[in-house]
């Protein structure tokens, strides 16, 4: 099966039936993508599948199949980074972190709409995640400040 | 007291046990600063803070000090990163072994270039002398082997003025990794050759194994190898989508016995106040002269049992190997950890030589989470693995369901007010579980792991203890009240029968108390007519303490001007002392009660002596905060007689981010006092404002937890 994920052609031999999260993890060495629950409720495991955020602990593979994927790992770099990554190290928006990945897709598709959202669509978007460490309120502050950097241009 | 002297005292604990200042600090790679620390992080930024201190008694620039990796074989042991007391121990440790270090550079510089020492300047490392311009680095002065001996008595550490580094935010060293998307978890480390272990288990703990199919279950999972232990059940296969399978149709195939074992959910009063329990004296004060009280108030305040919930499920690696054991944890104490192991390896594998536990992060923990457990089973999944390592991970059910919890916590409070409404007599009575129930304190023949009670010869799962109030107590933790009261009695009961698993979670009962004494007041002054600022105020001399509150409605524009009140609007403010010797916190909130209540904002104002990162304390009490909102308004662990039913985040909400407060932050910084925790303070105070603000828009006292509209609503009919 072929994917393009992060830009790159990927072909793997996984089971079409496997759930995409443990594939991009143990056999596409993507381990930005992190495992929560299993169950589709906590948005750790976010992607963009199409631009769209979604979660892969309760997707199968072949679901991806054609799609263009974007993980943590494609976002951006130290050199090059996205707005979401600066706007959460200016914020220092984490406390353990574990959460930030699948949120920081979900931020990268907020920001990259045509139109700036506004701050209760942006809550409203980040609710397919949870934070248990309370840093919600930093979180909605750096994508907030990220969608800024990017539409006042 | 002197700061330094404090210090001395604060880091006698961690330099007795590793004495030595080659065990915190190696000099061998050029141009970098290696800091051994045993203190671990789990999201709480206390690897950049320690960094912090160290960088600048050596006077060297932060980027240079790298954490080493923490593990048993080579870290300081410096017991559990827990209770806010990392700073202080593990802080003024690195304090002083690292100006011990530039002392000792200093004096060997002097010697080689025949210059005074107050003739010579530290700049990022380099010691330099203006007059003669010599000049060298420590890595030039070749420290190494003078690094074997123990802290200088004659080492000074900065004062607080000369700081250059400390007081200063720096940004978190972990945070990049994990928004570029990096491996930085344990739940991603990946050895070569590694099997995938999952654990049946079932959520009750004293269930029994009854019968397992065990032929069927291997016919159709061939390549997967069958653990079974007594109770104990797991697997190990190649793929983790197969291990997940196979451990689901492991489940299946298994019956199990289910006594009826735990306590009624629908009247834990009843249960917490009738269980067999250990009453225990924590703090008396006799009014010599007492004054007779006019007014009289009673309360009780339920808090249920909570979970940990960590967003990460908790994982561990395990390898035997011919020369002993490795395992890689998450675990708050690795050398507690590895103690525990080894006193099943005397029992049952006396020929397995050593064992090393390797520290690394997990996400975020808040107590006493399945890290330690899950370690446990690595351990006895690795040993049918034929010399490969095991990855073992929790499913979200067993870590909700499985792990141990926050134990429910029952306080009854009665006061007497004398004729100028004052506090004359107080008394505070708290029945709970112990909170802990850590590896590497329970009695011999003993062990907490889960699996330890499951497998066919089992450890005696022990009932949690109390920590000793010199390291903050347990459910007597923050019980004696912060106020001057002239007369007040304290007494806990711990339940000498654990139904439900409890340990240690984030301020252990310091939340639960916090929120009843400081609801309490509130039901005081409004008993009496006083304003609950002011009456607060009346029973606190400690101006640290007053500071803190008057502090938290200056930067709270909107505990004064109600012009934005919309109905339903209600104010609310809490304070305590953490532990009653750490950290000074304030809390204010505004909420607006609807059909749900919505905090909208949260003032905190705390006072932690000398900041040593001031935006890791300002991130460390809004989290905490937020997380107080989550306790206090959502979270309840449920179960049925048979069993715990809260098994995914469907039976377990948490606060959401459309449901997040805005949330402003006040340090006052006292450059001259000791630096105290702030991981823990903002938490309990949260739980009481917003118990109070409650109380200001609805006229409603909720005494038991969570604030939900179904609660609320049995409140309003019921009174």
């Amino acid at each position: 099966m072929e994917i393009t994920i992060n830009g790159v052609v990927r072909s793997c031999d996984a089971p079409a039936n496997s759930v995409a999260v443990y594939v991009l993890r143990n056999d596409l060495g993507l381990a930005g993508v992190r495992l929560g629950c299993g169950e589709g409720h906590c948005g750790a495991c976010t992607v963009l599948v199409d631009g769209l955020p979604t979660t892969t602990c309760d997707l199968p593979l072949e679901a991806l199949q054609g799609r263009t994927v974007r993980t943590p790992e494609g976002v951006g770099s130290r050199q090059q980074p996205h707005a979401v990554q600066t706007a959460f190290l200016q914020e220092q928006a984490g406390q353990c972190g574990f959460c930030l990945s699948g949120i920081m897709m979900t931020a990268v598709a907020l920001v990259e709409r045509e139109q700036a959202p506004a701050e209760s669509e942006v809550r409203a978007a980040l609710d397919r995640h949870l934070c248990r460490c309370g840093t919600q309120h930093r979180i909605i502050k750096a994508v907030m400040r990220a969608i800024d950097a990017v539409h006042s241009k | 007291m002197s700061d330094i002297k404090l210090a001395r005292g604060f880091a006698k604990g961690s330099l007795d046990k590793n004495p030595l200042l080659s065990q915190w600090v190696d000099l061998d790679t050029p141009g970098t600063v290696v800091l051994r620390v045993g203190k671990v992080e789990f999201g709480q930024g206390i690897a950049t803070a320690l960094a912090q201190i160290a960088a600048d008694e050596l006077d060297v620039d932060l980027a240079r000090v790298r954490p080493a990796a923490i593990n048993t074989a080579a870290s300081p042991d410096e017991g559990v990163t827990s209770g806010s007391f990392s700073i202080e121990h593990s802080g003024s440790a690195v304090r002083l072994v690292c100006a011990t270090v530039r002392e000792l550079a200093l004096t060997e510089f002097c010697r080689r270039h025949q210059v005074a020492a107050e003739a010579v300047e530290i700049r990022d490392g380099t010691l330099h002398c203006a007059a003669t311009d010599a000049r060298a680095s420590y890595w030039e002065l070749a420290l190494g082997p003078r690094l074997a001996q123990g802290v200088s008595p004659s080492a000074e550490p900065k004062s607080a003025a000369r700081y250059r580094i400390v007081g200063r935010s720096a940004p978190r060293r972990d945070l990049e990794d994990k928004l570029f998307g990096r491996p930085s978890f344990i739940q991603d480390l990946m050895l070569e050759n590694m099997l995938h272990g999952r654990v049946v288990r079932v959520p009750n703990r004293f269930a029994t194994l009854r019968e397992l199919d065990a032929e069927s279950f291997q016919r159709r999972f061939p390549e997967v190898i069958l653990v079974r232990d007594g109770s104990f059940l797991g697997v190990l296969a190649g793929r983790e989508e197969r291990a997940i399978a196979a451990a689901q149709a492991l489940a299946e195939a298994a019956s199990w016995d289910l006594p009826a074992a735990l306590p009624d959910s629908g009247d834990l009063p009843a249960f917490l106040a009738g269980a067999s329990s250990q009453p225990q004296e924590v703090g008396r004060r006799v009014d010599p002269a007492p004054r007779p009280g006019v007014r009289q108030l009673a309360a009780r305040y339920l808090r249920p049992y909570i979970a940990h919930a960590s967003i990460g499920p908790s994982c561990a690696l395990a390898q035997w190997r011919d020369d002993g054991l490795e395992v890689w944890s998450h675990s708050q104490g690795i050398y507690n950890l590895r103690a525990d192991i080894e006193v099943y390896l005397r029992r049952d594998h006396p020929g397995c030589a050593s064992v090393v536990v390797h520290h690394v992060e997990g996400a975020g923990c808040y107590g006493h989470n399945p890290a330690d457990d899950v370690a446990f089973d690595a351990v006895l999944l690795a040993r049918f693995a034929g010399g490969r390592p095991v990855r073992v991970l929790w499913s979200r059910a067993d870590e909700l369901s499985c792990g141990p919890s926050g134990s429910a916590h029952l306080v009854a409070l009665e006061a007497q007010l004398d004729a100028q409404g004052k506090v004359a007599t107080w008394s505070h009575t708290v029945w709970a579980n112990g909170y802990t129930c850590r590896p590497g304190r329970a009695a011999p023949g003993n062990l907490s792991f889960v699996a330890a009670a499951q497998i066919a010869q089992p450890f005696v799962a022990p009932v949690s203890l109390d920590p000793p109030a010199s390291a903050g107590g347990g459910s007597d933790r923050n019980a004696i009240p912060d106020y001057d009261f002239p007369d007040f009695e304290v007494v806990t009961n711990r339940l000498l029968e654990m139904p439900i698993r409890t340990s240690a979670i984030r301020t252990l009962g310091g939340y639960a108390n916090v929120w009843a004494i400081e609801c309490f007041m509130d039901e005081l002054a409004h008993a009496s007519g006083q304003d609950p600022v002011a009456f607060r105020l009346a029973h606190l001399a400690d101006p640290r303490a007053r500071a803190v509150i008057e502090k938290a409605i200056e930067i709270a524009p909107w505990w004064h001007d109600r012009g934005g009140d919309t109905e339903g609007t209600g104010r609310g403010l809490a304070f305590a002392r953490y532990k009653n010797t750490g950290a000074w916190c304030a809390v204010a909130v505004r909420i607006v009660a609807g059909v749900s209540i919505r905090v909208l904002d949260i003032a905190i104002a705390a006072d932690v002596g000398l900041v040593i990162n001031p935006d890791g304390v300002a991130n460390q009490l809004e989290g905490g905060a937020i997380q107080s909102c989550s306790w206090t308004l959502k979270e309840e662990l449920r179960f049925t007689r048979q069993e715990i039913t809260t098994r995914s985040w469907e039976d377990y909400p948490i606060l959401s981010f459309s449901e997040a407060p805005v949330v402003t932050v006040a340090v006052i910084d006292r450059p001259e006092q000791p630096t105290l925790g702030a991981g823990e303070a903002s938490q309990g105070p949260t739980a009481a404002a917003i118990g109070n603000a409650v109380f200001d828009a609805l006229g409603i006292r909720i005494r038991q937890l969570p604030i939900t509209p179904e609660r609320i609503l049995a409140t309003v009919s019921s009174e």
